[in-house]
């Protein structure tokens, strides 16, 4: 039966529909969440006091800023963003809505993976740099994220697939998705097997991103002697 | 030539102020090899840092070719330390980047074409040997072969001046040599000054032309190698280049006898002319001598006979030769 509940999903295109809005939602909301993380978490890593360039105030503000976005669970801060999402992109409705509200919660979530990546970055190599007269823009481009690399794809890899678990909590409030088909088409008109349709394919999602992205981030290691 | 005066460093803390250097003043000439030696804590890796300013000093002015560097603006102070290259203990390669491009990042810093910095890169490669290992990564070298490349990539920018923070602190005995004896060839061959931090004395003795005894924040002694290493005059000088271990020359209790070698009597078969002369056995307790082209500096310590007979004989013997000598307690 769940054969054949799959069979009539896919003839009506349902669920291709689904496995693309998800993908869609997840790499797009995460490219622009990186956009706003990445440098957000580069500012935090050098302006702490054991940065590159300490500036206590900035370092305080935006840190207390990230703290309180990462502090609302994402199904209230969901509910809470729409009137922004609304000026964002006119409207608090369909995925251009709700990749406003995926970004406003994961890029808070990024500036602190990077920045917790880039602090594993050996003080002494930042010292070397330094020592040959590299300014802190050098710095950063040259030393600090190519250093991190490995630890930042990792970290993509963790924040593609929150990202992808918080799209399918976005189908509450009007996202579509797998995980709008799991709820609407599934819970609510109680077809547990679209349900565990939609949860296997979710998983192999999760699966190839995961796999995919290690194998990136081991390839790219210059650390490991092959 | 570096010049640092009334150098002062002070960190402060919610526990209170640390004072790292106290009024330092010291000044190394074009195209030696300066040492600085001190136990660990004593403020060495400090005073090393405020020669490029990684460290800013609190007060007192360092002074490179005559310029007072603390007063550079930062741009002026970045070019400043492309002439002064540094390697350390840690070696701190980008582990990210090959070999070759560990070699090139000083002159991509400063802004030398790609292909420019290549050549250059393979030839320093070649100075230190490593040539072959250029698309290795660092993960992948010894850690004899990881400094090599530090090196490498410290002549990258043509600096009139090296500082070595513990470069061998990390090295097995034989590496060191081979790194010690790379950095005099570079001293003598590309005329570049060197300043060595360690804790080693060896090290300061194997290539050092001068070096500063640094002991709670301040220099203690300084001075030529030659001369330090035979008459050492500070409590901390001793300490480092005297037997650590005193409780090996606590023996039977014979008169203890310490020879002073320096530079006058390395020809003659001393011990063996004294014992023959004397018909008495001594026991060496310790002995630590040096070669300093061709002339050999250093201490023995001797225990005598307890027979008193043989003991005087041998003190005579030692009075009337031009030996150096005193009676250690």
């Amino acid at each position: 039966m769940l054969s054949e509940t799959f069979y009539k999903l896919w003839e009506a295109g349902i669920l291709q529909r689904g496995i693309w809005e998800t993908i869609y939602m997840t790499f797009l909301s995460t490219a622009i969440s990186y956009a706003i993380g990445l440098p957000l978490g580069v500012v935090l890593n050098i302006t702490d006091r054991e940065g590159i360039y300490p500036v206590a105030w900035l370092n305080r503000v935006l840190g207390v800023i990230v703290n309180f976005f990462r502090s609302i669970p994402f199904i209230i801060l969901m509910v809470a963003m729409l009137p922004v999402a609304k000026l964002v992109v006119g409207t608090s409705l369909g995925n251009s809505a709700m990749i406003v509200m995926l970004v406003i919660a994961a890029s808070p979530y990024i500036a602190r993976m990077v920045e917790s990546s880039l602090k594993e970055v050996d003080a002494g190599v930042i010292e070397a740099a330094q020592s040959m007269g590299s300014n802190n823009f050098q710095i950063i481009t040259k030393v600090l994220l190519p250093e991190a690399k490995p630890a930042l794809i990792m970290g993509a890899v963790i924040s593609m697939v929150t990202i992808l678990g918080y799209s399918a909590m976005s189908s509450t409030i009007g996202g579509t998705g797998l995980g709008q088909i799991a709820i609407s088409y599934g819970h609510q008109r109680f077809n547990p097997d679209i349900k565990w349709i939609c949860v296997f394919l979710t998983v192999i999602i999760v699966q190839i991103i995961q796999e995919v992205g290690t194998a990136i981030a081991h390839r790219t290691d210059k650390r490991i002697t092959k | 030539m570096i010049e640092l005066k009334e150098l002062c460093k002070t960190y402060s803390s919610s526990s209170g102020d640390v004072e790292a250097l106290r009024d330092i003043n010291l000044s190394i000439r074009d195209g030696e090899i300066f040492g600085i030696i001190g136990l660990s804590g004593a403020g060495k890796s400090t005073l090393v840092r405020c020669i490029n300013l990684l460290e800013r000093p609190t007060s007192g002015s360092v002074i490179i070719d005559g310029q007072d560097i603390t007063q550079l603006p930062r741009p002026e102070l970045l070019r400043m330390r492309r002439t002064i290259s540094m390697i350390f203990q840690g070696f701190n390669l980008l582990e990210q980047r090959s070999v070759l491009r560990n070699v090139t990042f000083p002159l991509e810093i400063a802004g030398v074409r790609k292909q420019a910095a290549k050549e250059k890169a393979m030839a320093l490669l070649k100075v230190v040997g490593l040539e072959e290992k250029a698309n290795a990564y660092p993960s992948q070298l010894s850690g004899g072969q990881k400094q090599r490349v530090a090196i490498a990539r410290a002549l990258a920018s043509d600096p009139h001046y090296l500082l070595c923070d513990e470069a061998t602190s990390a090295l097995d005995p034989n590496t060191t040599r081979s790194i010690l004896e790379l950095l005099r060839k570079i001293n003598k061959t590309l005329g570049v000054t060197i300043v060595v931090i360690t804790h080693e004395m060896k090290v300061i003795d194997q290539i050092c032309d001068r070096v500063a005894v640094i002991d709670q924040s301040r220099i203690a002694e300084m001075g030529k190698v030659s001369d330090v290493f035979t008459n050492p005059k500070s409590q901390i000088a001793r300490e480092l280049i005297l037997p650590q271990d005193r409780a090996a020359i606590d023996t039977t209790g014979g008169k203890k006898i310490r020879l002073i070698f320096d530079g006058m009597h390395s020809q003659e078969p001393i011990i063996s002319r004294m014992t023959l002369d004397c018909q008495a056995p001594v026991n060496i307790l310790f002995a630590d001598t040096k070669d300093f082209d061709g002339i050999v500096y250093g201490h023995m310590i001797i225990e005598l006979p307890t027979d008193d007979n043989q003991a005087s004989k041998i003190l005579t013997w030692l009075k009337n030769s031009p030996v150096k000598w005193k009676e250690e307690d």
